[in-house]
């Protein structure tokens, strides 16, 4: 704790020294940069009622609290901020470990960018490339914070060449105030513009810009014994990346490869291979058509401040999930895929075509087109023999960077989205998944590979000008089970039907249900239904929302957390000043 | 897990700081937010500081979106059907900052092209310029004047709030 309350004060005596400094500037010169205060509040209430048919138990404090505001100050090249978190308790689905009120995150940056200058004390956000070797970042409605707290140098000493230097530990909790995670992360990162760097290429239709990331932790172990070998434990543990992005005209190729030395942590089983990952990405895009190919090998990557904690944790780095982020309840919420964290190899292909207006196909307003497909498999890796210390030590090997034979996720998906006249809009959407519920395990209701088709019709009708209603009819089909040709996978077939109804520029009434119709247990065909009332004022928005949410899977962007089921009222109000 | 609480005086120290920068703000009359001056990527890799891209001769939307936000997509795509004619009375310049991570940025420029948007585009990928403009949730616009000052802000997207955005871009042109 100390070393917080050391940083705290420094922000403090920065923040003063500075507040001080250009209050008196200010009433000595007439300012021409005006100081600034602004921030944001968020608050969400819920209250539980017991519902043994969904499984909603009533936690003891029978209702959850979080909020949180920023609160930024700056004023010219000079900016400082603190985010004051509420948890009384957490509300569920949440990490329960967040209790209290206190002060989460607390900065103070000055940073002129004519001197390509820019430096921070205290928490901070910040991604290296893909984030393979680092990331920092926050998911605030999901819990997920693991914001860097030390010190950061970015420095452009000229045209063409950025450098950042970062030291400093990760947030890992919170109870009445922020709590940091043990590893220390030393981090460095430089970025290269050929083109602006190198004069043959400046007006080069090639761009090209060259990276590399160096990143090592430090945190304390002891030697620990595997079979009747005592191993010693690498405290300092070092990754490091490459980075290429190239664009020609209508092209855009995007490669990074990524390693890490011997790393004993509770995702790798504490064994010692070493961890490497590689992601190239080839895009095309043009008026009214874009299409782009990736492909993704992760092994070992799994990089924390705390090598025994896993899943959200304290991670240093990010490894996107190769699947797109679905936000249709159903295609959404019942099986998301993440990347498998011990090591997968993927693939992916998008395509994004408008028909034009005025053609056959395309209608008078045009027709938009997205297919997509991604699928995921286990690495290409054959185990030692039991007998030898290899596999105590090491665990395995890797023959390739081709797939292995264990499926992880097939994904495909396509649609189509018409403005029909002045008043109806159409989408249709098709998903196909096949999901390995062992790999990735999102459902406690079947072991094995789900096969699932989703279809979903989106209409939207414009009532009046500034009022439209707003409907999704989604249904999820799974195949037969294979050790029981009687009973279906999973939890069976689900309908969804949502409804919404908007009055811009301040109303909007929605109803959700999720209604369970083929599970295989005639008790657990149930509807789960959701109302929202909204009321929106420029930046301020309250909502008042009541009924059942299932367990399931919450995501945002391309993270996902798991949640209870719970039945109650909710409260939500955003605003920013 | 056993942590010891900060000491509760240094909360309150942070708190007088902070009283004492909003008392500054008064006393210089400035509530609303400036557009902060950042480094963003744009869909080439070329780097562009934002308040380069506050125009002078019309007001600048910035509007937050990603490729994964169903309503932030039917706002831009709303808006482009305006966007010439808004273009023509208004003089507005509307730079749309993604901020899809880098699971999904890749897809930003082929969607983007696909759709034929004709904004400037930002990627935001770990959030420092929504984080900067205080943005909860997307999408969130904003409009902002010559000066870099916000003047309008509006979070959620409902059909019919691009006549609420017209009115703003109006006043502001006069």
């Amino acid at each position: 704790m100390m070393h917080i309350n050391r940083s705290i004060k420094v922000v403090f005596f920065m923040s003063m020294a500075f507040l001080l400094a250009q209050q008196a500037r200010a009433q000595f010169q007439g300012d021409s940069e005006a100081p600034t205060v602004s921030g944001n509040v968020g608050i969400l209430w819920q209250s539980y009622n017991e519902d043994s048919l969904i499984g909603a138990v009533v936690p003891p404090a029978k209702s959850g609290y979080n909020a949180f505001a920023n609160v930024n100050y700056s004023q010219g090249n000079f900016s400082a901020g603190i985010r004051y978190e509420s948890y009384l308790n957490a509300i569920i689905g949440f990490p329960g470990r967040f209790n209290g009120s206190g002060l989460g995150y607390r900065f103070a940056r000055y940073k002129d960018a004519e001197k390509g200058i820019d430096i921070t004390i205290g928490n901070f956000y910040d991604q290296f490339g893909n984030g393979l070797v680092l990331r920092s970042y926050e998911l605030r409605d999901l819990g997920i914070d693991n914001a860097l707290d030390g010190f950061r140098l970015v420095l452009k000493p000229t045209s063409g060449i950025q450098l950042k230097l970062i030291y400093g530990k990760q947030r890992l909790d919170f109870q009445d105030g922020l709590i940091n995670g043990p590893g220390i992360i030393r981090a460095a990162d430089a970025e290269f513009d050929v083109n602006a760097l190198v004069d043959k290429w400046q007006d080069k239709a090639t761009k090209v810009k060259l990276s590399g990331s160096f990143v090592s932790k430090f945190q304390e172990g002891s030697p620990f014994s595997v079979d009747s070998l005592l191993l010693a434990m690498p405290e300092n543990v070092a990754a490091w990346s490459g980075r290429l992005k190239a664009i020609r005209k209508k092209w855009t190729l995007d490669v990074e490869y990524a390693g890490k030395v011997n790393d004993p942590n509770a995702d790798n089983g504490f064994t010692f291979r070493k961890g490497e990952a590689f992601m190239a990405t080839l895009a095309y895009s043009q008026k009214g058509f874009g299409a782009l190919v990736s492909a993704k090998m992760v092994d070992n990557m799994s990089f924390r401040s705390d090598r025994d904690l896993q899943l959200f944790d304290v991670p240093i780095n990010f490894i996107p999930a190769i699947t797109q982020q679905h936000t249709y309840n159903l295609a959404g919420t019942l099986y998301p895929y993440a990347t498998v964290i011990a090591g997968e190899t993927s693939a992916s292909a998008d395509l994004f075509y408008t028909i034009p207006k005025g053609s056959t196909l395309g209608g008078k307003y045009g027709t938009k087109l997205a297919v997509g497909f991604a699928a995921a498999n286990s690495l290409d890796t054959t185990p030692y023999p039991e007998d030898e210390q290899a596999s105590a030590v090491l665990g395995f090997e890797r023959q390739s960077w081709g797939p292995g034979d264990e499926l992880y996720v097939r994904d495909f998906n396509i649609s189509a989205s018409r403005k029909l006249n002045k008043k109806w809009k159409a989408k249709y959407t098709y998903f196909h998944f096949d999901f390995n519920t062992l790999t990735t395990p999102v459902t406690t209701d079947y072991k094995g590979i789900v096969n699932a088709d989703i279809h979903v019709l989106e209409t939207q009708v414009r009532v009046r000008p500034k009022q439209s209603l707003r409907t999704e009819f989604q249904g999820l089909w799974v195949g037969k089970d294979e050790t029981n040709p009687n009973l279906l996978q999973d939890k069976g077939h689900w309908a969804t039907v949502l409804a919404e109804y908007t009055w811009s520029p301040h109303w909007s009434v929605s109803v959700l249900d999720q209604y369970n119709y083929g599970n295989n247990i005639v008790a657990k065909r149930l509807h789960h239904v959701f109302g929202t009332v909204a009321y929106i004022d420029g930046p301020h928005r309250l909502s008042l929302g009541y009924g059942k949410r299932r367990e399931g899977i919450f995501c945002i962007g391309g993270v996902c957390r798991a949640t209870p089921a719970s039945n109650g009222f909710e409260i939500n109000f955003s605003s920013r000043f | 897990m056993t942590h010891s609480l900060p000491p509760l005086h240094q909360s309150k120290f942070l708190v007088h700081v902070f009283l004492l920068g909003l008392a500054n703000s008064f006393a210089t009359q400035s509530w609303s937010q400036n557009l902060p001056d950042l480094a963003l990527k744009d869909m080439e890799g070329n780097t562009v500081q934002t308040l380069d891209l506050i125009q002078q001769d019309g007001p600048t939307v910035f509007c937050f979106w990603a490729t994964w936000c169903s309503p932030c997509k039917r706002e831009l795509n709303n808006y482009a059907e305006f966007y010439e004619e808004w273009v023509d009375e208004t003089g507005v310049k509307i730079v749309a900052v993604s901020v899809d991570d880098q699971r999904s940025v890749n897809r930003v420029a082929p969607y983007v092209n696909s759709v034929g948007w004709d904004y400037d585009i930002l990627l935001d990928p770990n959030r420092e310029f929504s984080r900067a403009m205080n943005v909860n949730n997307v999408p969130h616009t904003f409009v902002v004047d010559r000066d870099g000052k916000v003047v309008w802000s509006h979070n959620n997207y409902a059909d019919g709030d691009e006549y609420e955005l017209q009115e703003e871009l109006l006043k502001l042109s006069e």
